[in-house]
């Protein structure tokens, strides 16, 4: 068999290398004109806020549209920071997103540590309903919630009991901690820890839940990662959901402030430095991290 | 699942009591939460759907039925003929030559003559000879909403599973820099739909979009890319698949590296071509991956909003208008949270029609 195959390479080997030159030509012709393609709008995007109006119309007929060439300034942020709340958007958006994760990590996580790892009457038909919920479409539940969120009871030290959830932090909060995605995340990755680490802490005379506080979660670092990514893009992305429960400028998360700043004015320079503004620490973010992105991301597309 | 040593059942029994109490209080947040946030709000929505509930009304809801079903999916058919001069009895023509109809408006509003027409509107016309045919819709922004959206599955799904599959094929060789190019072709995918949206806007700007002035280089007219209906859709559908075909090459990159090496060196000993080997290894290799996509687009296709709300806000004249973009104008704007949760309903139904072909389609692999 091996002299075979090694017989059958040695044959192909010159035809074939002279082949790979050729086919390897082709192939980073092809990706060059794939990474223009992919890449033009978000250069275009950088590039353009930090040229004036006139510049960028200007710079539109050739290739200096991509060019970081000519007058360039940073006159377009100031004006964001001047025109919008930007900063106030920026630390709501960040509040929200880190708040949500932080519960979400822990709740979902609890769940399915009490899903994988104990046994407790009623185990299954828990298991079998978090499942079951997977199929629920966000798009079908959305609706019905507005309008319990919008009669829900509140209470804030600013103003007492009220009735209603808009225009609240926790209406942009609390609906999203719990997934059942991520429960069903952590289940998976909580089953395939080994038991005998358990086993022997609880011979020592540890509880279940130091057990989950000094084992588990210490060994499930990866599983961490992918549901804070996941949360991370669910939250920072969040658009219409605050569209309709937010209408206060004091509460408003980033996206829904560009929203409302394209539409004041379509002073093209001032909207891509609000654009780039808030994509760039996500496009950091996702660069240092990229494995566990990818990985995350394509995670939710294994689930069907 | 199974459990390996089966423990005598008394010890079993307690050990499962002991565990409850931590797991009670281990798992009450998340339980209570899904309750409030998911489960709750679920079945809240069906029972809404039956009733007139709206967003904010000083009425108490009432009951009624299947009424909110009926007129979204309600569709008649009237047919026509050319109004006639009532003296000569020859057909009256317009200005232009053209023969002149009745419109459909003095049906639908004549309840008391056609009860059959009550509460419909013209969805589209067709003339087939001298007789014109109105089609008549309970809720015709709710039809186009559905037309649309399977109009842009049709486009999508060929042109995303196409290009991600080469994407995928490319960076999967051992070529220098194709992380790069990975990182690049992925990097839409994290980029916010609202930023996108937005500076696409100017991309397909009428004057001063980058669009119309690169074709205009090759001396071809500028296109009204988002204000015209013919185009309106075709440019979110661009834009669409150059946002998220990286997620499709990820998926496609995972199937490629499932396909064990060994298959294509016995091929290639058998003097199997490139292509023969992309066509009896590679491709049925990812069958289900392709199954998945195909689900995972045309799922998309029924939940595509951002998009249209920040681009063309459903128009121009429908043309844009998506089934969640609809249900979100009726239920928010309109306040009529009752239509929008049947219509909720109706997109859970589909999904759960959906993961049903996709269990079906997979059963023998899964077997």
């Amino acid at each position: 068999m091996s002299t075979q195959t090694s017989t059958g390479v040695k044959v192909e080997e010159k035809p074939r290398r002279h082949k790979d030159w050729g086919s390897k030509l082709v192939q980073y012709a092809v990706n060059i004109v794939l990474v223009c393609f992919f890449a033009f709008p978000l250069v275009f995007m950088i590039m353009s806020s930090f040229k004036a109006n006139d510049q960028i119309f200007a710079d539109l007929r050739s290739l200096r549209a991509f060019l970081p060439v000519g007058e360039l300034s940073l006159a377009n942020y100031q004006a964001v920071f001047e025109k919008s709340k930007f900063f106030r958007f920026l630390g709501n958006s960040i509040f929200i997103s880190l708040t949500t994760i932080a519960l979400a990590l822990v709740v979902n996580s609890m769940m399915a540590y009490a899903l994988a790892r104990l046994k407790w009457p009623g185990q299954r038909l828990v298991l079998a309903i978090i499942i079951a919920t997977l199929i629920i479409p966000a798009e079908t539940v959305i609706m019905p919630l507005l309008l319990m969120v919008s009669r829900l009871p509140s209470f804030s030290l600013a103003e007492g009991f009220k009735l209603g959830w808009l225009n609240t932090y926790q209406v942009q909060i609390i609906p999203f901690i719990v997934s059942a995605f991520s429960i069903f995340l952590f289940y998976q990755f909580f089953r395939d820890i080994p038991k005998d680490l358990d086993e022997a802490a609880l011979v020592d005379g540890a509880s279940r839940f130091q057990i989950y506080r000094k084992i588990i979660v210490p060994n499930s670092g990866p599983v961490f990662a992918t549901v804070t990514i996941l949360t991370f893009i669910g939250t920072w992305n969040a658009f219409l959901w605050p569209t309709m429960t937010v209408q206060s400028e004091n509460l408003r998360p980033v996206m829904v402030g560009m929203q409302y700043f394209f539409q004041q004015d379509t002073e093209w320079g001032e909207v891509m430095a609000y654009a780039t503004l808030i994509t760039i620490p996500v496009l950091v973010l996702f660069l240092v991290f990229q494995r566990s992105f990818v990985q995350s991301i394509a995670s939710t597309g294994i689930k069907g | 699942m199974q459990s390996v040593q089966a423990p005598p059942q008394t010890e079993r029994k307690s050990k499962k009591q002991r565990d409850l109490v931590p797991a009670v209080l281990l798992g009450a947040p998340a339980i209570i939460l899904l309750i409030m946030f998911l489960i709750g709000p679920f079945f809240a929505g069906i029972g809404f759907s039956f009733t007139n509930i709206r967003l904010i009304s000083a009425n108490p809801a009432e009951w009624v039925g299947l009424r909110n079903y009926q007129r979204l999916t309600k569709i008649a058919v009237l047919s026509v003929e050319p109004v006639t001069d009532p003296a000569t009895g020859q057909p009256v023509t317009d200005e232009q030559g053209n023969l002149v109809y009745p419109r459909s408006r003095d049906f639908t509003r004549d309840t008391e003559a056609y009860p059959q027409y009550a509460g419909t509107r013209e969805w589209f016309t067709a003339d087939i000879g001298d007789t014109r045919y109105y089609v008549l819709a309970g809720d015709p922004a709710f039809m186009k909403s559905i037309v649309n959206v399977v109009f842009f599955a049709l486009i999508v799904i060929p042109l995303q599973t196409g290009l991600g599959l080469l994407l995928a094929l490319l960076v999967n060789q051992k070529l220098a820099g194709r992380n790069f190019f990975r990182t690049i072709y992925f990097s839409p995918v994290v980029t916010s739909m609202v930023v996108i949206s937005i500076v696409w806007v100017f991309l397909y700007d009428k004057d001063n979009g980058l669009i119309n002035q690169f074709i205009g280089l090759f001396g071809l007219p500028a296109v009204n890319w988002l204000g015209n209906p013919s185009t309106a859709m075709l440019a979110i559908i661009i834009m669409s698949v150059w946002q998220g075909v990286g997620f499709q090459m990820v998926l496609f990159l995972a199937g490629l590296q499932g396909i064990p090496d060994f298959l294509y060196e016995a091929a290639s000993i058998d003097g199997a071509n490139t292509w023969q080997k992309f066509r009896y290894i590679t491709v049925p290799g990812l069958r289900s991956v392709f199954v998945f996509i195909i689900i995972t687009i045309t799922i998309a296709a029924f939940q595509l909003f951002t998009q249209v709300y920040v681009m063309t806000n459903g128009g121009p004249d429908d043309a844009t208008t998506t089934v969640v973009f609809h249900m979100v104008r009726k239920g928010f704007r309109e306040q009529e949270i009752a239509v929008a949760s049947a219509i909720g309903v109706l997109f859970f139904l589909f999904i759960l029609g959906i993961s049903m072909v996709q269990r079906f389609v997979l059963r023998d692999k899964e077997a």
